[in-house]
């Protein structure tokens, strides 16, 4: 656990960077600190492993003033990543991999073949591992930087904006991984990021901060959507937080209505035949969706089969266990209006339309 | 073959440079092997000493990011005439020594081209531990690196090309430069120049000159084979096949940069 006692950072030309911040990062969980550039949330990050040392206040690890632990033997103990990743450019990416440990004192071989287990771990083919940095993507070289800061298995991450530098297709894969990682090795981490939807997807918590190193307000993603505390965190969260906060609840029980289906095999025929309102959904063997097929279309040309090319592939699916916004999102981009919900093995379930989905948002009666 | 006074001078250098007696000692001439082996050991001495001084402090100036000025207090002694700090601290200098000894002569001479070995080594010292990419030395430090690590685990050998390249201009400017040491009298290829153009030998002073430059070639390519084994080819950028290339330029990959700062 991290524990931030009106922690205070001014500069010497008076410059306050953070100001009495009060704040607990619990034990194996992301505490995300999100804020306004200015805001002092890269400072804070930065005050815990002594990169900036407090002018004020103090900080405490596991109970432990970290103001009275000498800088490299407390940073010994922490993961730290960073935005560029910060890889040595002279080492491969095995070494760089292995830096840490190698620096407190294990055997060479033994930790260049923990560094190859953590190169997978991390979603890295082993033939990365006698590359340079320089022949990676930045993405994959954020990888290596996690990889480089788990090394030592330290309690504890520190991660500054370390997505932020990399396209927003590769972000979504590298926070996905990160969160299944996290999953397994359950760290305590402290998270920097300037995106609140970053904050909102990673966070256990979040702390938003106000330009001037103040906290205003500390709270899980769902509270902050569902409850911003004053205009500053309201602006900041953003637009469609109604719409957003329901993605942090499961709907639970869903009134699933059948619907006719054919398989992709069938024939044209059997598919019209067989279709509601003009549409019909197609499923392969394994039942599972793949697209709507509408009357009108017809067959594929010079056959009596199902033409594949027409399916309509566009509209998203959502799971039997899934949240209000995913079974929301479902009905509202299926061509038909009813929502394709499939269960846990992906076949499908049933489905569900707009107006329903929001009868079950009116009358789940979480009051906010 | 030779047409003409230019082709005629080439073979007459040729015939000086290849005829072994010129390559030997005699009671009156000090041959080729004996003056080179003295211009390498000028040339070595200055360089050794000008590293001994340049490299530790610009290392510590780049990693401190303290005392900026001395590195451009030292790119002004470029701008020093070689020829007449030799004659002024030769006079300063000689009369101090008597007998049968140079180092009156010598002292002066290395002073001279310790002076010009100096700002070149300390300023792509400087420069090449200034320019290591800043997230490295931040992720060094965060991981708990101390300064001495971050240093010569991290900057330095980051910087080395860029060292190794200060110390190659460094070392073709020494090997130049001491030709004059025989302008007060001491041995070194600048023998052959100086008495060369002394007693209208041309054919002596061009071989002379030839010979230095072989000399300066030959160190250099000595120094870019060490910069080949030492610097890393994660910042060289030679890689063994093309698919395994970066597809850009490589960021940091300074191969040969002199800085002249100041």
């Amino acid at each position: 656990m991290i524990r931030f006692e009106a922690a205070s950072k001014t500069y010497p030309d008076g410059t306050i960077a953070v100001d009495a911040l009060d704040l607990v990062a619990p034990s194996g969980q992301i505490t995300v600190l999100v804020g306004p550039s200015g805001c002092g949330k890269t400072t804070s990050l930065r005050m815990i492993n002594r990169m900036i040392d407090a002018t004020g206040g103090r900080i405490l690890l596991d109970d432990q003033d970290i103001g009275k632990v000498e800088p490299a033997e407390l940073r010994r103990g922490i993961g730290y990543v960073i935005q560029h990743a910060g890889l040595f450019p002279h080492r491969t990416i095995i070494d760089n991999i292995a830096s840490v440990p190698i620096m407190l004192g294990r055997k060479k071989k033994q930790a260049r073949a923990d560094a190859m287990e953590l190169l997978e771990r991390v979603g890295l083919d082993q033939k990365f591992a006698h590359r340079y940095p320089v022949q990676l993507s930045g993405g994959q070289q954020q990888r290596v930087g996690v990889a480089r800061a788990l090394a030592a298995d330290p309690p504890v991450m520190l991660m500054d904006e370390p997505f932020s530098a990399v396209d927003p297709v590769v972000r979504e894969q590298l926070q996905d991984e990160f969160l299944r990682l996290q999953g397994e090795l359950g760290k305590t981490i402290v998270f920097v990021t300037h995106d609140i939807d970053e904050a909102i997807k990673l966070g256990d918590q979040v702390a938003v901060l106000r330009v001037g190193g103040r906290l205003a307000q500390m709270a899980t993603p769902a509270e902050l959507l569902s409850n911003p505390i004053d205009d500053f965190v309201a602006n900041f969260v953003g637009r469609d937080r109604g719409y957003r906060a329901l993605g942090f609840e499961v709907v639970g029980a869903l009134p699933l209505e059948p619907e006719p289906t054919v398989a992709l095999s069938s024939s044209f025929d059997q598919a019209a035949r067989a279709a509601q309102d003009g549409w019909i959904l197609v499923l392969d063997d394994a039942r599972r969706p793949q697209g709507w097929l509408a009357v009108d279309d017809g067959p594929a040309p010079g056959s009596e089969a199902i033409n594949p090319v027409t399916l309509r592939r566009g509209g998203t699916v959502a799971d039997v266990d899934g949240t209000y916004r995913a079974v929301l999102d479902a009905a509202l981009s299926s061509p038909t209006g009813r929502g394709v919900v499939v269960d846990r093995d992906g076949a499908f379930a049933g489905t569900i339309n707009a107006t329903q989905v929001v009868e079950l948002i009116e009358s789940r009666g979480v009051a906010s | 073959m030779a047409k003409g006074g230019g082709g005629a001078m080439i073979g007459q250098v040729f015939s000086w440079l290849t005829d072994p007696a010129h390559w030997r000692d005699t009671a009156l001439d000090t041959g080729i092997t004996t003056q080179l082996l003295a211009h390498v050991r000028f040339s070595l001495i200055a360089l050794g000493i000008a590293s001994a001084i340049a490299l530790p402090l610009g290392l510590f100036i780049g990693h401190t990011r303290r005392g900026t000025f001395l590195v451009a207090g030292a790119n002004a002694l470029r701008a020093l005439p070689s020829v007449g700090l030799l004659v002024l601290l030769t006079v300063m200098i000689a009369p101090h020594f008597h007998g049968r000894t140079d180092i009156g002569y010598v002292i002066p001479t290395e002073i001279v081209l310790v002076l010009l070995a100096i700002p070149p080594i300390l300023s792509n010292t400087y420069a090449g531990v200034d320019t290591v990419d800043p997230a490295v030395t931040d992720a060094a430090r965060g991981m708990g690196m101390r300064g001495r690590q971050v240093l010569f685990d991290v900057e330095l050998p980051c910087s080395l090309p860029l060292i190794l390249s200060g110390l190659r201009s460094a070392t073709l400017q020494v090997i130049a430069t001491a030709t004059i040491a025989s302008f007060v009298p001491l041995g070194g290829l600048g023998r052959f120049i100086y008495d060369g153009l002394q007693q209208q030998d041309y054919p002596q002073m061009i071989g002379g000159g030839v010979l230095v430059a072989a000399l300066a070639v030959t160190a250099d390519l000595l120094l870019a084979l060490l910069q080949r084994v030492t610097v890393s080819r994660g910042i060289s950028g030679r890689f063994a096949t093309k698919g395994d290339a970066p597809a850009g330029p490589i960021e940091g990959a300074i191969t040969r940069v002199e800085v002249e700062a100041g």
